[in-house]
């Protein structure tokens, strides 16, 4: 390779946050035409180098050059002036304005009398035409799903004449077939000689559409490989700095828990209009039920339900048996349930507040604001929690909005186990975290089903499912298809379902 | 790791202005005892900031779970309308027909508790019809006076009754009473919401009303209690101030101290958008302005320029909080 074809070159870059150095010296290139994994665990720092690498930081040392020019943005706007793109993991997008708007927002065409708002449209419509999305632009951006949402964000990304495009966790929250999409999107431009940053956690992806893998731990740079050359264990090794062969699920995890439980919630042909229809399910004591399908099929939407966020027009919900009527997040949490959502940005963390506050929350809700967990306590299970599931920086009284993504995904999981869930609804608590992390919370599960635990648990990846759940229902364009259960649980049988096969 | 609460910067003015005061102003550190009550500036200073700090205590925590009040001044004139017609009972005034036989304690039982329907009204308002709270207490900040007007028959009630009066002229253990109201409702307010869950429940709702409804807290009930915790504070802030002038003005009482309690908030370093407060930091905040005003007062700068230095503090106060200034600040001192 010759010094031309190098896009941009980051060497030696330090970030320094009070009490942490979050980036060590790390180098990173992005040669032109290459798709490029940036792999770590949580909090390695992948996000601050893409961070300082787009303006968002400045870097405490280091040098930067794109397209063999220094190269030192001081806004995340003044980056993409000099042709560097960001797709964030989390949307960064306004959600009142509509979907043009959000794509031309800051660009937008203007002519003598103020913005032309056929032009920004028409722009929109254009840009969006490029990763083979049609619709409304005119639609408030909010009335999108997520993974729409997050289309529009790589859409807007694109819209400017890139060099370098990041996309820092885009797949997220996308379904294989929007994957897909984004795949093709992403070779096609690789295609036309733009370097392609690609941050994520699934290794699929990354052995799917990564030309070279750059590996992060601790804040410092591991290494780099073509990805042909580097097998998957290494690459999981390399990531954790430890043997993946722990890593491994032992065979006789997935036992049964000695016979049939007793229910604790049964859906009976359970339905909202616009959410989900006909769902009729039970969920034993010692249960894993998974919920099977792709976005949008209902999925977080059964979940709302069961916890009281939303309430079912139809049908009903039945807690140890008895029928419940309509009852509020706050009724749920006494009944002993709990709910770890997949929007942890609205829905999960308060940003401000300690990690020890966010952790206790919902208990102390539980408990009434007349009896306050004695402050030793709260030192004691806040510290316990924090070191049972590893979060770091392993500091109580640090504001949770100084954590990684995954780290503060870690401690909303605390929150729920400080309750003692009888049953604990799990949306999508892997998204985001790394390998590592992942085991520790199925391990975790799997010990607390032991216990006569039980939970729904939805996630995007089948072999977590299959691996996890004791019984999957699978659903499709909001209804509940099918029950899997015991040695019926396989990817291909729950793909099958999905798809639709009568087999 | 400990960190510099957020209302050092509100500390350190306030410590400024004291400093500039025992060097250039003869006597404002001097203190006389006269009928056994204790006389000087610096009691002033405390006296003055009473009614402001108390309302500033319940702004705390309406503005820690991402609202505003703006209704305490109105609030404060209801509450003095109330007491001063129960003590003067004049003839044509709707309160006129309750006799408590000048009983203080349930007059003051009987003005606190108008403003605590007050303070359930904004809550409602808020919680359960979801306006917004600018919205919802601009409607008591203007018809909040009209009520004051309507109980007092649109006189200015006057009243003698050297008992009530003394809520605001009496003294114990020198001190004047309203610095031991503010004191008490400090301590009230500390223990309700720090020893209990209280606080724990109001910063969440602020921090991220959403989640909050997730990890099970009560949103409404929340909401409700601080607007009715901020209407017993103007209620008792109206007390002082009707007991000091001994009448009920409905159309002066408490007027705009309201925005003078939002602002005493913001500078004790309590973000208007909600979450993290500070009780402590807003009596600092109350106590800053005050020793402002006092200060402008006693060397006889002309009154005009008195708003002026205001703001310059005010302003100052939060460049000095915002960490983007900071940064710039610190950019410029590392070149």
């Amino acid at each position: 390779m010759t010094e031309a074809n190098v896009l941009l070159n980051l060497s030696g870059i330090v970030k320094q946050f009070p009490g942490v150095l979050a980036l060590d010296r790390v180098d990173f290139e992005v040669r032109a035409g290459e798709v490029h994994a940036l792999m770590g665990e949580n909090g390695a720092g992948k996000s601050t180098l893409i961070k300082v690498a787009t303006g968002v930081y400045p870097a405490n040392g280091g040098e930067m050059t794109l397209g063999g020019s220094p190269f030192a943005p001081r806004s995340p706007d003044e980056a993409v002036r000099l042709g560097i793109s960001t797709v964030y993991q989390e949307v960064n997008l306004v959600p009142n304005l509509s979907v043009a708007e959000n794509v031309c927002l800051g660009r937008e065409p203007a002519g003598p009398f103020g913005i032309r708002w056929r032009a920004v449209r028409a722009r929109a419509e254009e840009a969006l035409k490029r990763i083979d999305l049609t619709l409304d632009v005119r639609r408030p951006l909010s009335s999108c799903s997520i993974a729409i949402q997050q289309m529009v964000a790589i859409a807007r990304a694109l819209d400017v004449s890139a060099k370098v495009l990041v996309l820092d966790e885009p797949t997220s929250s996308l379904d294989a077939h929007e994957v897909a999409q984004l795949f093709a999107v992403v070779r096609r431009l690789r295609g036309e000689g733009m370097g392609i940053v690609f941050v994520t956690h699934f290794l699929d992806q990354v052995y799917e559409v990564s030309d070279r893998i750059t590996i992060l731990r601790n804040g410092q740079k591991v290494g780099v490989w073509n990805t042909a050359d580097l097998p998957r264990l290494e690459l999981v090794t390399q990531m954790i700095g430890r043997d993946a062969a722990t890593l491994e699920r032992p065979a006789s995890a997935l036992a049964p828990a000695g016979g049939k439980g007793e229910p604790v919630v049964a859906a009976e042909n359970l339905g909202r209009r616009g959410a989900i229809s006909d769902a009729t399910f039970t969920v034993r004591s010692g249960e894993v039920l998974g919920l099977a399908g792709l976005l949008g099929s209902g999925r977080t939407e059964t979940m709302r339900l069961l916890f009281g966020l939303d309430h079912p027009d139809e049908g009903c919900l039945k807690v140890d048996g008895r029928d419940t009527g309509r009852f509020s997040p706050r009724e749920a949490i006494r009944n002993g349930f709990g709910f770890c959502s997949e929007d942890r940005k609205t829905e999960g963390v308060f940003p401000e507040m300690s990690i020890r506050e966010n952790i206790l929350i919902a208990l102390q809700a539980r408990r009434g604001w007349l009896r306050p967990l004695p402050a030793t306590k709260q030192r004691e299970m806040a510290d316990e929690l924090i070191a049972r599931l590893r979060v770091q920086p392993a500091d109580a009284e640090r504001p949770i909005q100084f954590l990684s993504g995954g780290n503060q995904q870690k401690a909303l999981l605390a929150r729920w186990l400080a309750i003692e869930p009888r049953l604990l609804l799990l949306d999508e608590p892997t998204r985001g975290i790394d390998v590592g992390a992942k085991f520790e919370i199925m391990s975790l599960v799997e010990s607390l089903r032991q216990q006569g635990a039980s939970f729904v648990f939805v996630s995007s990846e089948l072999s977590e499912v299959v691996r996890t759940c004791t019984s999957v229902l699978v659903m499709r364009d909001r209804r509940a298809v099918k029950t899997l259960e015991g040695s019926a649980i396989s990817e291909e049988n729950i793909i099958g379902a999905i798809a639709g096969d009568q087999a | 790791m400990r960190r510099a609460p957020s209302w050092i910067w509100a500390l350190v003015l306030l410590a400024a202005i004291l400093l500039f005061n025992l060097l250039f102003t003869p006597g404002f550190f001097h203190f006389e005892v006269r009928n056994g009550h204790l006389y000087g500036s610096l009691v002033d200073i405390l006296n003055r900031s009473a009614p402001v700090a108390l309302l500033s205590l319940g702004m705390t925590l309406v503005i820690a779970t991402g609202g505003i009040d703006l209704s305490v001044g109105a609030v404060m004139a209801i509450s003095g309308a109330v007491a001063a017609c129960l003590i003067a009972r004049p003839q044509d005034s709707p309160l006129g027909g309750i006799n408590l036989h000048g009983s203080i304690p349930l007059i003051i039982l009987f003005a606190v508790g108008f403003s605590l329907i007050c303070g359930l009204f904004n809550g409602i308002l808020v919680a359960f019809l979801e306006l917004q709270p600018i919205v919802a207490t601009l409607l008591l900040m203007v018809a909040g006076r009209g009520i004051a007007q309507l109980l007092a028959n649109g006189q200015i009630v006057t009243f003698h009754s050297p008992g009530f009066s003394s809520i605001a002229t009496g003294a114990w253990l020198m001190m004047p009473n309203p610095v031991w109201l503010v004191v008490a409702g400090l301590i009230l307010f500390g223990v309700l919401t720090r020893r209990t869950a209280f606080g724990l429940f109001v910063e969440a709702t602020g921090s991220n009303p959403t989640a909050a409804r997730v990890a099970g807290l009560n949103a409404k009930g929340i909401k409700i209690a601080v607007y009715t915790l901020s209407a017993i504070a103007a209620g008792v802030a109206g007390l002082i101030g009707c007991a000091d002038i001994q009448g009920a003005d409905a159309n002066n009482a408490g007027l705009y101290l309201e925005l003078d309690a939002i602002l005493a908030v913001s500078v004790g370093g309590t973000a208007l958008t909600g979450g993290r407060f500070s009780l402590i930091g807003s009596i600092v905040g109350a106590l800053l302005m005050q020793s402002l005003s006092t200060t402008i007062l006693t060397r006889g700068v002309s009154p005009e320029l008195t708003l002026v230095l205001k703001a310059i503090v005010v302003v100052a106060v939060c460049l000095l909080q915002s960490p983007a200034f900071r940064q710039i600040f610190a950019k410029r001192a590392a070149v």
